[in-house]
């Protein structure tokens, strides 16, 4: 077809990959105009095409159609649960909600847990059993593995070697016990990349043992973070950031304020909310832990020469007025010996067993798994290993470069690999093995204190996998096992155990059964706490590192992608990073100051090269890392992870070492040429001296309470030309607390899920024309050298003046009667009005037919109470409208009115920190009529007077006058 | 030179564009009025079905219950279309030869679902909730017609949003007793205006007609 627009307009240039012609004739267009006038009468003659309705044969017990079912569960990430209900309908799992009674979820949900549900029918899952780039069958890889045992068992196992990710769940360690104790010559090695290496040493150091260290933020008034991203990334950061947003929570006279202070080498979630922040380079940490250790011993006085002396001093001494309510938390990726040092200070500090909890390990075996890959890296290179099974985990993609895994694979005689996904390491392996999803089968996994959690299977396997425990059953008895046996006799076996230990008794045992997996949890099994002696702190060399010079490179794992096992969902590839705001792309950050000293620019291709190895990756611009610092993230670059993963993003595994898991120095940098374009969301992070987000010290909020309406005053009722509207009944509104959202993104991630929201591509973005229909807006505040940042959740404001109602021509956005602004997609002929009038810029078009209306793995997936749109519609959040009317059609048929809290929109339910409220306005006792009482409630942009039903609490933070000073 | 044209020619032109444009907008009309025919709408065009299903049978003869089958009417969106345990309740024992019954007999032997054709068919965009119409006093009759006379079941109304707005606008006009609802014979009473209204009170009935009630 000939072009159509003749000219490159700026339109053009935006998507390099758009499919904007860029010449066409008159008379070309009129053919076209033509004919797709005719083509939309023809379509418009047709009769919908007959629809079929199969009813069950037998329907399960307690399934009625149109009625969701809630079953108890656990997302597991990154193998630690977080406890969730799953809303299944018609036994297809298609919304993940948090467990009220799990610790880690308290009824709110993660990024990754959020997510999980579309990794379960992820169409690139491995389906069938491979032997040799050949589709194979489960019944011949079980009579092929009992040869393959015979000469193993005959030498109790001598050659056979496991390869597993940690391994936290308590049947499957006791399945690998039960094989080494059959098998005593077979050896079991552990290996994840992003693991907590450092926790591990750490712990060793500081007690001689090792622990599981966790923290209780509600009980802290002043938190350190030593590089940590505990609010935003990590198994617990659901429940750290609902404990740490309790002690924030200012309402009326109430001031009282926890205090976070965020020492950072790369810009985080939560350096950006932290009260104050500081940029310092990952070498330096020790230094800084050490000098602040001796501040506190020496009454607040820093040591003499402390480069950091400005924030140490102020730092200690509020840490000291605040013992055994302050807590020091080292980031999972600094070293060993910020960890120990971090023990040292929470103990000295009277923090353990008050803020800071230990535990013993909630690994099954702890070990240096560093070590452990290594020794298994050198037997099969010697031919050691005969037999490899690898159950779970990628290491051909993610093992250090050094040790050169994929190399030693290729001389292993025999290897077996059960995963998810064909991946980068099942290509060398002999045998692949398709897994479970674990929304498909039954097991355990502990939670971040310990507790175990029953996983109860949603839906049936979509294909012919088994389970990690069930494969391991193969080299124990025959016939073999389900994972339900294995896990029942597991938690049979372990009757009187101490803690959530279950009955021996029979009947007991079913009712204990039963309550556990429908609690979601086992009750009283949190492991117990521990109080370790104190820690002994490592000594820092006076000089260490702080006069290393050099660019320092350090690996983090993704916030979302983790270590690249994620990398195949495009939710996860889609939403954007908490403060860079990319997507689809890890990225090489530095600040500014870097980069023009280094005269690179954004976007700019550049190699590093460390140790003989070198990758290349587009230079990313972040305001708030460290000086000489270059992050990059793990995850990304993957070649065999499914259609969405592969080829997003470059892979740092190549250039990180066994001897530098997370940090090396002395990197050189060069720049490669050609430019890479980044698709970020977000491109103006200037608030150019508007008040969008208000942020204002909690002292200037006791003395002046009245000060937001100073700053956004409200316009009054009658300025208007357009008529009032009354509610009678319901009026629906929202209050977001601004202090409350650490930008953890689960809003988004509930959003996309709940609402049936496409994923849109690198390209459609690069064209700004992602679809999320609530975003989350970051500002940069403060020195540009240091800045901090705001965040401000953005949904649709549903305005009492809507600006789109009043250009849409053909009535496809109008207002309800319950206050919402309904968007009516089959009214909508997609004039985009709508979005030109919007001043808060949440519409959303579907520019292409974005949904996946083909998949039939994807179809299970979507909410079947929401319209799954087209393309050619406006689309925006609509305040879960499906679930207002579910709740008005409920309370109803009780012939009530909704309960305030009856109602929770989905990004509501996911807020760890209860930032989002949802409501009824026109009942003053509801919770969220009340915070629009409060003196702290603003409307955005007020002064367009849209009277949005969607307001605001101003941020409050709380920053230390002795440190404020210095600065 | 002689005039090209007639002197008629410019009247006769006029008419012909005249007809021309009365044609296109009687083309127009025309095909409006197929696109909502009955015929076109499939009203009270009845369905096939894998088993030749009669509700005047079934209801109209034995008296059976509509909840008997459609089990979730009063607690679902979604009336239910009866899982063939419910049909062999009666069929293991009655017809349990009969051709006519074989199809439910061979769900019941594979597990494998009768396919049945969707007789009410509304488009995806409109979300419909049977428990909410059925407790405020909506009748089965009112929107599925007398099912007790129909040996194939058919689409009683034409279901055009006109249709369902004409209700939500003016319920009084169609509610009737709660204690009624689920009645085949009920008849709408000569004094409904009156009655309505004071149903409308006694249910709370709200006439709800913003777009997202339906649409979502």
């Amino acid at each position: 077809m000939p072009p159509l627009i003749t000219g490159s307009s700026p339109l053009v240039r935006i998507g390099e990959e758009d499919q904007l012609p860029d010449q066409a004739t008159r008379r070309r267009f009129f053919e076209l105009m033509g004919a797709s006038t005719a083509l939309i009468t023809g379509a418009g003659c047709t009769r919908p095409p007959t629809e079929f309705l199969m009813p069950y044969v037998q329907p399960p017990e307690k399934t009625l159609p149109g009625v969701p079912k809630y079953y108890a569960t656990a997302a597991v990430v990154n193998g630690l649960a977080q406890g969730v209900i799953a809303e299944t309908h018609l036994g297809r799992p298609t919304k993940i909600e948090g467990n009220p009674r799990h610790p880690a979820s308290l009824g709110a949900t993660g990024v990754l847990s959020q997510a999980s549900v579309l990794d379960l029918y992820d169409p690139d899952r491995s389906k069938v059993v491979i032997y040799r780039e050949q589709a194979s069958s489960w019944d011949a890889f079980i009579s092929a593995f009992q040869q393959l045992l015979a000469p193993v068992r005959a030498t109790h196992g001598r050659g056979l070697r496991l390869l597993t990710e940690t391994v936290i769940s308590p049947s499957t360690g006791a399945q690998i016990a039960d094989v080494l104790a059959a098998l005593p010559e077979a050896r079991w090695h552990q290996y994840d990349p992003a693991g907590p290496h450092s926790a591990r040493a750490g712990s060793l150091a500081a007690f001689g043992r090792y622990l599981n260290t966790y923290y209780r933020l509600d009980r802290a008034r002043v938190i350190l973070s030593l590089d940590s991203d505990f609010l935003a990334c990590g198994p617990a950061s659901t429940r750290y950031a609902h404990d740490f947003a309790l002690r924030r929570r200012v309402r009326g006279s109430n001031t009282a304020m926890n205090r976070l202070y965020a020492v950072e080498s790369h810009m985080t979630a939560t350096g950006g909310k932290a009260d104050h922040r500081a940029a310092l380079r990952y070498s330096e940490f020790p230094q800084f832990a050490a000098d602040l250790a001796a501040a506190l011993g020496a009454g607040g006085a820093a040591p003499a020469g402390s480069k950091y002396a400005a924030w140490v001093g102020p730092l200690a001494r509020d840490l000291d007025a605040h013992r055994g309510a302050s807590a020091i938390i080292p980031g999972e990726h600094q070293s060993p010996s910020v960890h120990a040092l971090c023990h040292a200070l929470n103990t000295s500090l009277g923090n353990a067993g008050s803020t800071v909890a230990y535990t013993e390990p909630l690994e099954v075996r702890s070990e240096d798994q560093i070590a452990s890959l290594r020794e298994l890296v050198s037997d099969m290179e010697s031919g050691a290993v005969s037999l490899l099974l690898i159950l779970g985990g990628n290491p051909v993609y993610n093992a250090p470069a050094d040790l050169d895994f994929a190399g030693a694979l290729r001389r292993v005689p025999m290897s077996i690999k059960l995963g998810l996904h064909a991946d980068e390491t099942s290509r060398l392996t002999h045998w692949h093995l398709p897994e479970t999803h674990f929304y498909e089968d039954w097991g355990d996994a502990r939670a971040y204190d310990g507790t175990v959690t029953i996983l109860q299977p949603l839906i049936l396997p979509l294909y012919e996998s088994h389970s990690p425990v069930e494969v391991l059953d193969l080299l124990l008895r025959a016939p073999n096992r389900t994972s339900r046996e294995i896990l029942r006799a597991y938690w049979r076996g372990h009757a009187a155990s101490g803690g959530g230990a279950a009955p021996e008794n029979d009947g007991e045992f079913e009712s204990w059964w039963r309550k556990s997996v429908g609690d979601g949890l086992i009750a009283g099994s949190a492991l117990p706490e521990v109080t370790p002696a104190q820690a002994k702190a490592p000594e820092v060399p006076h000089t260490d590192s702080t006069v290393r010079s050099g660019l320092e490179l350090v690996f983090r794992p993704d916030p979302y992608i983790y270590d690249g096992r994620y990398a195949n969902n495009a939710w996860l590839q889609e939403l954007p990073k908490p403060i860079s705001k990319l997507t689809w792309d890890n990225a090489v950050h530095m600040n500014p100051r870097t980069a023009a000293r280094l005269h690179l620019e954004n976007q700019q291709v550049v190699e590093l090269k460390y140790g003989g190895r070198s990758v290349r990756g587009p230079v990313w611009i972040s305001p708030g890392d460290a000086d000489d610092t270059i992050t990059v993230s793990l995850g990304y670059g993957r070649t065999d992870a499914g259609v969405i993963g592969n080829g997003a993003g470059f892979d740092v595994y190549c250039v990180r070492a066994s001897d530098a898991l997370w940090c090396v120095a002395g990197v050189e940098i060069a720049t490669a040429g050609a430019s890479h374009r980044l698709a970020a969301t977000q491109t103006e992070k200037s608030m150019h001296d508007r008040p969008l987000v208000i942020s204002k010290p909690v002292a200037l909020y006791e003395s002046d309470p009245d000060f937001v309406s100073r700053i956004r005053p409200e316009p009054l009722l009658d300025e208007t030309l357009y008529p009032q509207w009354t509610y009678t009944g319901y009026n629906w509104g929202m209050a977001i607390d601004l202090t409350a959202c650490v930008n953890c993104n689960a809003c988004v991630i509930a959003c996309q899920a709940e609402n049936n929201i496409p994923v849109v591509g690198k390209a459609e973005v690069l064209s700004h024309r992602d679809m999320h229909w609530l975003r989350v807006d970051v500002y940069y505040t403060g020195n540009p050298d240091n800045p901090s940042a705001l965040y401000a959740p953005i949904p649709c404001m549903h305005c009492e003046q809507a600006p789109c109602e009043e250009v849409c021509p053909v009535q496809a956005t109008v207002h309800s009667s319950d206050g919402l602004n309904d968007m009516i997609y089959n009214r909508c002929v997609g004039t985009r009005y709508c979005s030109n009038n919007c001043p808060y810029k949440v519409r959303r078009f579907n520019w292409k037919l974005y949904a996946d209306w083909y998949t039939e793995q994807l179809k299970m997936q979507k909410n079947p109470d929401v319209t799954v749109r087209s393309r050619g519609v406006m689309e925006k959040c609509t305040y879960c409208v499906q679930r207002i009317r579910e709740a008005e059609i409920h309370s109803q048929d009780e012939d009530r009115y909704i309960r305030d809290g009856e109602i929770q929109t989905a990004c509501q339910q996911a807020c760890p920190t209860q930032a989002i409220r949802f409501g009824d306005m026109n009942n003053s006792a509801n919770q969220v009529a009340r915070l629009k009482r409060e003196k702290l409630n603003y409307s955005m942009l007020a002064e367009l007077n849209t009277r949005p039903h969607t307001t605001y609490l101003a941020e409050l933070r709380n920053p230390n006058p002795a440190l404020l000073e210095h600065s | 030179m002689p005039e090209p044209f007639h002197p008629l020619a410019n009247t006769i032109f006029k008419l012909v564009l005249l007809g021309a444009g009365a044609g296109l907008v009687a083309v127009l009309w025309i095909a409006y009025l197929v696109a909502r025919s009955p015929w076109e709408m499939l009203q009270q065009v009845p369905r096939e079905q894998p088993v030749a299903f009669s509700h005047k049978h079934h209801v109209g003869g034995l008296g059976l219950d509509c909840r008997y089958c459609h089990v979730s009417v009063e607690v679902s969106s979604f009336a239910d279309i009866p899982p063939t345990a419910i049909c062999m309740n009666c069929h293991s024992q009655m017809w349990a030869v009969a051709p006519e019954v074989e199809p439910v007999r061979a769900s019941y032997r594979t597990g494998r679902s009768i396919q049945w054709t969707k007789v009410y068919e509304l488009p995806e965009y409109v979300y419909f909730d049977h428990s909410i119409h059925i407790h405020k006093g909506v009748g089965c009759t009112t929107c599925h017609g007398q099912v007790d006379d129909m040996p194939l079941t058919w689409q009683s109304p034409r279901l055009t949003m006109s249709w369902c707005l004409d209700c939500h606008r003016h319920p009084d006009r169609y509610v009737r007793p709660r204690s009624e609802v689920f009645s085949v014979t009920y008849k709408t009473p000569p004094d409904q205006s009156t009655l309505g209204k004071q149903l409308v009170r006694e249910y709370q009935i709200r006439s709800l007609t913003s777009c997202s009630t339906c649409h979502r």
